[in-house]
């Protein structure tokens, strides 16, 4: 085993990969920091500090970019080089397109948080890139695509292995849905601005067609994709059903694309539209369910992990939390429920439960599997990947909680009748009761931040002895020869 | 050749073109038919295209991501009704690129905000919103009335626009068809020629933020709210002109 580390490092590139789990690291701090921030402004608003940059409406999109593309995105570039190498005994192909993915997508997201604070936005959320930045968004990941595909071409073993149809599944759709929803015509080639080819109920539907499929695809294909290796190799046993993992794929590649206007209930969008949109939301359960009983049910026969190795906890918690979401989900997509959800901090409860939950739990229980393999050592410390397990348990569980109160709180009180039938509370009483909700739910962020933190330093010192180590082992070769 | 899970995933371009396949029927059956079922957005009078200091208002909305917190979405509901007035038509929002109907209420939706609360009321609540609601969380907005609006590029600004389909005017055509549409008066307003002077004649009628001394922001962003959801003269329309297109 010794041996054949050193070998798969000079079989595959690694170097590409260790820069993507760096920059996820710093991009998580990053990003969640600014999370932070926000949901401190909501409670505290002085913290806006009337400064145009900082403020809240253009500092939000600053957070859900660097978590999603700077955290999420670049522990998906790392983790699917990663995965595809390995499991197609290949090395990557694309020479000088594979520094160029990582160098376009950090400039990508630095690019894309100085236009937000300096007001350059489109106004489609998780979209709110300027058309340069799609420009170069799209350059970047055609490269990806082709670097993926070159590499699946490559591949030595005659099956392709399951976890690269979801990430291939994933960069299609992306580039799919990027492309569609970034239509705009730029006001001159020298400015950032532009406006939207779409207008009204048009744009919208393409929006949240691009909307939720950011969720489905990006923040949910992908990381089963990640799930499917990760798992089982931490594990050390095969993925619970083939068979089931062939249903996944296919019903979720297939119904995801279906259900974004479940976002656009009761609004000026055709009812049949949003009918459509709930019924394949509530459909896309089986599957969910199918994929987080296939990942959970991998463990069978080595359920003792999960008391002695964090790593593996962190993986059980996420496709926990993958599970209640994707309950949680179509549940709100009821048109009944959702007249209550809708515009609430129901909804940014339900997004966090899946990406603090799901996403970033996965990401934390991969990157943990795969540090040590790439810097060839031993993680620093095990005992603080139990902290960090516990501080981003704890957080997330105060954030949704906090945000399940006040989502719930909201939609009663903006509903509620007095007897005279006048209602009873004026939209500022609501937002008066929030700040306890607030408060809490800025303080469970914190909670996830420092655990974030806790990871940080300790892949900051696993990566030093690690290279430490190397410079040690490469004298001692020197000196022998 | 048989086509099942086996040739798949044995076959990269198959799995690549199947998978493609796959994603691209749901978004095809759900956003082409809306550009092809005439009822999707209702005829009705009244809507027009913003003027040109409405729109750099609006574009001043979108800067500063007012849709992270607002909706511009009224639903069909009886407390919805009370609170902001008339739900949302798709045609009140047919000449927005981008659409701002938003996701999230953390304050009131602003649909129909225009003509709710007067000029000053608006200066006073963008500088801080506390002085006029002491409750709010919003953050304080001093800048916009202190700011002068560039407004140098108004006409390129309308002008893109009018390639995605507002009908600004370029031409002594396409200004003829804009009267018979909506009416000489606001034709006038819709000429890109025009643009810099309709903006600066407007502002200083309107004198939104209460100094005439120069064009600020907070002109345009306010002129912008005090026209939203209020195009449409809803005592002209009965329910059930309205009925066919839910």
């Amino acid at each position: 085993m010794a041996a054949s580390v050193p070998a798969a490092a000079e079989q595959y590139d690694y170097d590409i990969i260790k820069k993507f789990v760096v920059m996820a690291i710093v991009w998580a701090v990053v990003g969640m920091l600014v999370g932070v921030y926000i949901a401190s402004e909501l409670a505290w608003p002085f913290l806006n500090f009337d400064i145009p940059y900082i403020t809240f409406g253009r500092f939000r999109p600053v957070h859900t970019g660097a978590v999603i593309f700077g955290f999420g995105g670049s522990a998906l570039f790392a983790t699917s080089y990663y995965v595809v190498q390995r499991t197609c005994q290949a090395r990557l192909w694309g020479g000088g397109l594979i520094p160029f993915t990582f160098w376009g997508w950090q400039a990508i997201i630095v690019l894309a948080a100085l236009s937000y604070v300096t007001g350059y936005s489109q106004g489609r959320e998780y979209a709110e890139m300027e058309w340069p930045i799609d420009l170069l968004i799209e350059i970047v990941w055609v490269s990806y695509m082709m670097i993926y595909i070159g590499t699946l071409m490559k591949r030595k073993q005659p099956h392709i292995y399951v976890a690269n149809w979801f990430y291939l599944s994933f960069i299609l759709a992306t580039a799919l849905l990027h492309t569609f929803n970034n239509l705009a015509v730029p006001v001159g080639l020298f400015t950032l601005k532009s406006y939207s080819l779409f207008s009204g109920v048009q744009d919208a539907m393409t929006q949240w067609w691009y909307g939720h499929n950011a969720v489905g695809f990006f923040l949910t294909a992908a990381f089963l994709g990640m799930m499917y290796y990760f798992v089982p190799k931490h594990a050390g046993r095969p993925v619970y059903s083939y068979r089931l993992s062939i249903v996944h794929f296919w019903a979720l590649s297939f119904m995801y694309m279906w259900v974004g206007t479940h976002h656009l209930h009761w609004t000026a969008l055709p009812d049949w539209a949003s009918t459509l949109g709930a019924t394949f939301s509530i459909m896309l359960l089986l599957p969910s369910w199918g994929g987080m009983i296939n990942g959970i049910m991998t463990l069978s026969g080595a359920w003792d992990k999960l008391r002695t190795d964090y790593v593996m906890r962190f993986m059980i918690v996420a496709l926990s939390f993958y599970g209640m979401s994707t309950f949680e989900g179509p549940l709100m997509s009821l048109k009944d429920v959702n007249a209550l959800s809708h515009y609430t901090d129901w909804t940014v409860g339900h997004v966090h439960s899946g990406a603090l939950g799901w996403v970033a739990m996965i990401s934390f229980g991969s990157l943990y599997h795969m540090i040590p393999r790439l810097w060839n050592t031993k993680l620093y410390s095990d005992k603080l990947v139990g902290v960090h397990f516990w501080l981003a348990t704890i957080g997330v569980l105060l954030y949704i909680t906090a945000m399940w109160i006040s989502g719930i709180s909201q939609g009663l009180m903006w509903r509620a009748f007095d007897d005279f039938g006048n209602l009873q509370y004026s939209f500022v009483e609501s937002v008066a009761a929030m700040h306890p909700f607030y408060a809490m739910r800025a303080i469970g962020g914190m909670f996830f931040l420092t655990g974030m933190c806790v990871m940080a330093y300790n892949a900051y010192m696993t990566i030093r002895q690690g290279v430490r180590e190397a410079g040690v082992a490469g004298q001692t070769a020197a000196a022998a020869a | 050749m048989k086509l099942n899970s086996e040739l798949l995933e044995t076959n990269a371009g198959v799995l690549l073109v199947a998978t493609m396949i796959a994603i691209s029927i749901g978004g095809l059956v759900e956003i082409a038919p809306l550009f092809l079922i005439k009822d999707t957005v209702e005829s009705i009078d009244g809507v027009r295209p913003y003027t040109a200091l409405e729109s750099r208002g609006r574009d001043i909305y979108v800067r500063e991501g007012c849709y992270t917190c607002h909706s511009q979405m009224i639903r069909p509901f009886r407390d919805e009704q009370l609170r902001y007035g008339h739900y949302s038509l798709a045609a009140e929002s047919k000449y927005d690129h981008p659409f701002q109907w938003g996701s999230k209420r953390t304050g009131p939706d602003l649909a129909r905000v225009g003509g709710k609360y007067s000029n000053e009321w608006h200066v006073q609540h963008l500088i801080q919103p506390t002085s006029v609601v002491p409750e709010s969380v919003m953050p304080n907005y001093p800048w916009l009335s202190a700011t002068a609006l560039d407004y140098s590029d108004v006409a390129d600004r309308l002008r893109a626009q009018r390639t995605v389909g507002v009908p600004y005017s370029a031409s002594e055509a396409e200004y003829a068809a804009n009267v018979k549409q909506f009416g000489a008066a606001v034709a006038d307003t819709l000429r890109i020629d025009k643009a810099q002077e309709n903006l600066v004649a407007q502002a200083q009628a309107g004198n939104f933020d209460g100094d005439r001394t120069f064009v600020s922001e907070a002109d345009a962003l306010i002129a912008y709210l005090q026209v939203l959801g209020t195009m449409v003269d809803f005592s002209k329309v009965k329910p059930e002109d309205l009925v066919k297109y839910r």
